[in-house]
């Protein structure tokens, strides 16, 4: 997909005003910023920001290759230093959503390929992270069964909930959980935690991320209709 | 050759089939009659056995049987674990094997926390638990299981680590925990919580005294003190098969079939610790409640039997 001129220029932003319950960052999204992968996408999150990157359908090495389906292989590059054990972890976690949204079946003997570089990190990264990957799939004009959005949660000591909060934010909660939720059926996805909680306190995030998923959905079409009004 | 599995079950001959050409239509038909190919129910969790501590003659297993009503154990003495490591455990949880060996070593506190001393886990998988795993650096799956531990050591405060502090700002002990699988049949994370637990529970730390003319650290191997668990951790593995079914304590084959792994780690009071879905097919709620509510139950059998093991080794010494 070559971007034309004008589409580099989409750039959408949106400010969430926090009501009683959800609040969110200032979001910004950039489609197709990239020359050379297939779908390009930047993602920011107050100061959070991610940029992603998809090379696919591609050929695949005969080892890696499954029978039936794409191989997708996500790559998550820190800021500073090489990928340690942390973003090994990352990895599985969004390769496994995407593994689950995207129609791999319809692409077999193939590699999909994402490459995730963080060029920001003020807190809820592994969220940003899932969203430029949605963001950037779409791009590509990867085959997907719904979309998917990240959201982070964080209990501070004494028990409020905080969506989306930023690093200092992080440091001082008591539990941290990043969730990803679908777009079909606003089911959890992903998982995943830091911190103990209680059950009760474990739903009443599930339930605050799934409310703030509608936002960001709303905000991914958004995004989308303003791009696509722009071209040409 | 194929496989004809062997059923106790009288089902007609039509769903006979064959374990290696279609496995995932020889697991339906067993999923089917709410069971699965080992003959456990949906919810329950394979033997497991445990071993903590040095080779000795009176060092004994326990092993706890049929975990679904009464839990009861048989004893029976068999090998033993490291004696060279300051605290080791040996899990068996069916066939998957992992033996857990802690080392502890004097180091410099971090610049960040100087008052505090750390722990550092490393899950391996080497090419000896499964063809799966080629040699070489460690793979995903092994790096993102040490992450998951890490994790868990640092979500739960399973051991305080102001404790290991010897000399605030100056000298600390560092635990290096060393997981090695020696028999990949699926859930690993659970059989690592447990082994890292009872190796933890084990481990018996020198004493150390600052010598106050050279300040050069004294290590005293003969008197040894036992570290303080604050919390007991035990963690339970689900899969999701089929967008619908769920099963606890999945084998390896089962665990390839899946389409989604969900793991929940307890303490005693009842606090979840992790929540630990990396991604796959969707979960709702009520299954999630589920999965947290065997996950209690599973605590409970668990402490009791590191407990039971921890108790039979101390009174064996």
């Amino acid at each position: 997909m070559t971007p034309s001129a004008c589409d580099k220029s989409a750039f959408s932003t949106m400010e969430v005003c926090g009501s009683l319950t959800v609040s969110l960052r200032e979001f910004g999204c950039e489609q197709s910023l990239l020359s050379r992968p297939d779908g390009s996408a930047s993602f920011v999150q107050g100061d959070t920001s991610v940029m992603a990157g998809v090379y696919g359908p591609a050929e695949v090495k005969v080892s890696k290759e499954i029978y039936d389906r794409a191989t997708l292989e996500v790559l998550v590059q820190p800021k500073v230093g090489l990928p340690s054990v942390r973003e090994r972890s990352q990895e599985q976690c969004v390769r496994e959503t995407c593994e689950a949204s995207l129609l791999l079946t319809l692409h077999p003997r193939s590699s999909l390929t994402l490459i995730l570089q963080v060029l920001h990190d003020d807190g809820s990264l592994l969220s940003c992270c899932l969203n430029a990957a949605c963001m950037a799939l779409m791009d590509a004009g990867l085959p997907m069964s719904c979309l998917f959005c990240g959201v982070t949660c964080a209990i501070s000591t004494d028990g409020q909930i905080i969506t989306d909060p930023t690093a200092a934010q992080e440091k001082e909660s008591r539990a941290l959980m990043t969730f990803a939720i679908d777009s079909a059926k606003h089911s959890v996805l992903m998982s995943s935690t830091k911190g103990s909680f209680s059950v009760h306190e474990l739903q009443q995030c599930i339930a605050v991320s799934q409310k703030a998923s509608e936002k960001i959905f709303q905000f991914y079409r958004d995004s989308v209709k303003r791009r696509y009004s722009k071209s040409r | 050759a194929s496989d004809v599995s062997v059923l106790w079950l009288p089902l007609p001959r039509s769903l006979l089939t064959c374990r290696t050409a279609e496995p995932l239509e020889y697991h339906r038909s067993f999923l089917k009659e709410n069971c699965r190919p080992d003959g456990r129910e949906l919810t329950e969790f394979r033997t497991t056995t445990l071993n903590i501590g040095e080779t000795s003659p009176q060092c004994v297993s326990v092993c706890e049987v049929s975990v679904t009503y009464i839990g009861f154990f048989i004893l029976f003495p068999c090998l033993g674990s490291i004696s060279t490591a300051d605290g080791s455990a040996l899990v068996k949880l069916g066939n998957t094997t992992i033996i857990c060996g802690i080392k502890a070593e004097l180091a410099n506190p971090t610049v960040e926390a100087p008052g505090k001393g750390y722990i550092v886990p490393n899950v391996d998988l080497p090419p000896l638990c499964s063809s799966r795993f080629r040699p070489g650096p460690p793979g995903e799956e092994a790096q993102a299981a040490s992450q998951f531990i890490a994790d868990v050591i640092e979500s739960s405060e399973v051991i305080k680590t102001e404790d290991l502090s010897i000399d605030r700002g100056k000298l600390c002990w560092v635990l290096y925990c060393d997981l090695m699988c020696l028999d990949y049949d699926g859930n690993i994370l659970d059989a690592c919580v447990i082994a890292l637990l009872a190796a933890l529970k084990n481990t018996r730390l020198p004493e150390v005294t600052i010598n106050k003319e050279t300040s050069a650290p004294e290590v005293n191997l003969e008197k040894r003190r036992e570290l303080q668990i604050h919390k007991h951790l035990v963690s339970a593995s689900f899969c999701i098969f089929d967008d619908s079914i769920l099963i606890a304590d999945p084998t390896a084959e089962e665990e390839t079939l899946s389409t989604a792994h969900l793991t929940v780690v307890t303490d005693e009071d009842d606090r979840l610790c992790s929540v630990h879905k990396p991604g796959g097919t969707s979960l709702s709620g009520e299954r999630l409640q589920e999965c947290i509510s065997r996950a209690t139950t599973r605590q409970r059998e668990i402490q009791k039997l590191i407990d039971k093991v921890a108790h039979s080794v101390k009174k064996a010494q």
